[in-house]
């Protein structure tokens, strides 16, 4: 509890304590009212004064006003413990509030606990002094000591160690990195002492980025929320007019029927009507709801934009996806050896020496594949033949590495092989020596991800993929993906997800989830676009809605799940704070509800309800 | 030029009539306040005097709730 509501605490507790005596003192009259003044005050003078200063503002229709107005009524009609215990009600309802609001705000900024404090800066001379991360300019060298946060993106120059990421993809197994590494800031030294050259600014690394998004996210708020704001600011005058309206219409009525006024009852009625009607239980814990959701969506590592987008999310029927980088790893490895007279290992050997002063990418995985040292001594005479291959001469044998077309020219006996992905041919003096596979890899989470979103009610999957149709419907037939669209380029998935849109049900919301590759306007486009953090560009991440920190396609259903778990628990609260509150306003108009109820309807569905908001932040069970 | 600060403020229904009130001023350009991260984020017009603008918002949004606060 911070001070100002131990304050309110103690003042409960003495003005409790005092309305106890009071009642128990038998005094009637003028000397009952001094006596209940005395706890009424020291529990509400700044509600008093408040809803003074509201008036004269010209604000009058807010919470303090309703409350010092009923309490100030039932005072003039008499009934002295039920206004100061309408007070004391009120104000411990306000101190849980604020207890309740603070305690998850705390545990949502735990959770996004990533902000370093400090870089430790290397010099020249070997000394390291604690800067401040937003002075270290790119290309300085900093130190992390192990426990330490990394505070700024960089690439590992020194050291080995295994770096916790969990802060920023839920992932608890550790990273092991070493030198030359790529590490992202937010992440923290498990292990040893590593020494980093920074490649970004504090300002444009990952942790800032993070913050900043997690940060905006609650200004965008969602048609929910827009609505109680709405609601609120008809709903209280309404309420004050309508009390008003109880309080005179029926005594006229009834005397110009010649029967007795019964001032009293009416206006105790109207008073209890005041009571009831704060909108507080709504206007907290809707955006409390949401707040929650967000945080806890992060420490899962998917980061949500903004409300709105958890309210989209609920509704959504549709996922396509871009297939590489997202489903598949976006790295091609060989996936297969299939050598014809020779062993898979001397197939490879070739093939890698072959391609070892090359660089595109089928050559660098062919050398990966290889794993050993290549010995450049033993080739020579090496020829490119553009579009084609690779020509070398290898131990004195002449070795050829390439596709159909380098086989046909060169005249080797070969079976052409049609699986999918991209097939390297090899020759040895001539003789077809067997072929290689080399194909994107598809994630190992890739299968239950879209499995998971049809157990979640998703209606179809989608692919879109520039590769070429084998190799396209080869993953969608392992994966179980409904529909594929293969030889795309860029602009045609624009279009496509254009159609798309079109021809779905306005209600249902589709996802589009890339790693924003040349895929950022889709992003854009979609009703949610999903972006995968890790591997993904950072115009992905501004152009999406929600960020998968882990690249985890199993997250993007998780996170299905969690908004519409979110979305329930809204739809909950708004049902029953409006339900209980209309009902007792209905009860006390017709004089059923005193007002001990009417505190009920006020703190006691406001208590409810914040607990059931902060519920959304326990996602790990969603 | 798009700003944030602190600002202490208790009520949700506080915050949202600080919104609007700051929305108001002159020398802003848009601004919201989030309950839930305390923090007021504003973007000013071109030219406008931070010091001076943030002046007026502050009282403005004492006018809401009298101990309100905002560091700038």
């Amino acid at each position: 509890m911070n001070k100002k509501q131990k304050k309110t605490l103690y003042r409960i507790i003495i003005s409790a304590i005092l309305l106890i005596t009071v009642n128990l003192i038998p005094v009637e009259g003028y000397l009952a009212l001094i006596l209940n003044l005395i706890p009424y005050l020291v529990i509400g003078y700044d509600i008093l004064i408040k809803a003074f200063f509201g008036v004269k503002n010209l604000r009058p229709f807010d919470e303090n006003f309703l409350m010092a107005a009923a309490t100030v009524g039932a005072i003039i009609l008499g009934e002295y413990t039920e206004a100061v215990a309408v007070m004391l009600f009120y104000q411990i309802g306000e101190l849980f509030q604020s207890v309740a609001v603070g305690k998850s705000r705390k545990n949502i900024s735990s959770l996004m606990d990533i902000r370093p404090d400090y870089a430790n800066l290397l010099f020249e001379n070997g000394e390291t002094q604690e800067v401040d991360p937003d002075e270290v300019e790119i290309g300085s060298v900093i130190v992390i000591k192990p426990g330490e946060k990394v505070p700024i993106d960089g690439i590992i120059v020194e050291g080995t160690s295994n770096l916790d990421t969990s802060a920023l993809t839920g992932e608890s197994l550790p990273k092991q990195v070493s030198q030359g590494d790529e590490i992202t800031s937010g992440s923290v030294n498990l292990s040893g002492l590593i020494t980093v050259k920074t490649t970004k600014e504090f300002g444009e690394s990952t942790v800032s980025k993070i913050l900043e998004l997690v940060e905006n996210a609650s200004s965008r708020k969602s048609k929910s929320e827009n609505f109680i704001t709405k609601f609120a600011r008809i709903y209280t005058p309404a309420v004050c007019f309508s009390a008003l309206t109880l309080a005179v219409t029926p005594p006229i009525i009834s005397m110009f029927l010649g029967n007795a006024p019964e001032w009293s009852i009416w206006i105790y009625r109207a008073l209890t009507f005041l009571v009831i009607s704060c909108p507080c239980a709504l206007v907290i814990s809707i955006p409390l709801g949401f707040f929650a959701c967000i945080g806890g969506a992060s420490s899962e590592g998917i980061l949500i934009k903004g409300s709105n987008f958890i309210e989209t999310l609920a509704n959504a029927k549709y996922v396509i996806f871009d297939k590489t980088g997202t489903l598949t790893k976006g790295v091609f490895e060989v996936t297969e050896i299939s050598p014809v007279g020779i062993s898979q290992e001397n197939l490879l050997e070739y093939a890698a020496i072959a391609e070892c002063y090359s660089s595109h990418p089928i050559g660098e995985s062919l050398i990966r594949a290889y794993g050993k040292d290549i010995d450049k001594g033993r080739i020579s005479d090496v020829k490119e033949i553009s579009g084609k291959g690779v020509s070398a001469f290898i131990d004195g044998k002449r070795v050829c590495v390439g596709n159909s077309k380098l086989m046909q020219e060169i005249g080797a006996a070969f079976s052409e092989c049609d699986k999918s992905g991209t097939v390297v041919y090899v020759s040895v003096d001539g003789k077809y020596c067997g072929y290689i596979l080399i194909s994107d890899v598809i994630k190992e989470t890739a299968e239950s991800a879209v499995k998971s979103l049809k157990s979640s009610g998703f209606k179809k999957t989608v692919m879109l993929t520039g590769d070429n149709k084998n190799t396209a419907l080869s993953v969608a037939k392992e994966l179980c993906i409904d529909v594929v669209h293969a030889e795309l380029l860029p602009q045609d998935k624009v279009s496509l997800v254009e159609k798309y849109i079109a021809e779905k049900p306005d209600k249902d919301k589709f996802i589009f989830v890339g790693d924003g590759i040349n895929d950022a306007p889709v992003l854009a486009r979609a009703d949610i676009g999903i972006a995968m953090g890790g591997i993904g560009s950072d115009a992905a991440i501004e152009a999406a809605d929600v960020v998968l920190m882990d690249d985890n396609p199993e997250k993007i259903s998780k996170a299905a799940r969690i908004a519409k778990k979110c979305m329930g628990i809204v739809y909950q609260n708004i049902v029953f704070a409006i339900g209980i509150k209309l009902l007792c306003l209905i009860l006390a108009a017709q004089g059923y509800a005193d007002m001990w109820i009417g505190i009920f309807a006020d703190v006691g569905v406001m208590v409810i309800a914040v607990l059931n908001a902060v519920r959304t932040l326990n996602v790990k069970n969603f | 030029m798009k700003k944030k600060y602190n600002i202490e403020v208790d009520c949700a229904n506080c915050a949202q009539k600080m919104e609007d009130a700051t929305n108001k001023i002159e020398g802003i350009k848009s601004a919201v306040v989030s309950f839930m991260a305390q923090k007021m984020t504003v973007e000013f017009e071109e030219g406008a005097d931070e010091k001076a603008v943030m002046t007026e918002v502050l009282k403005a949004c004492k006018k809401v709730e009298r101990d309100c606060e905002i560091e700038f």
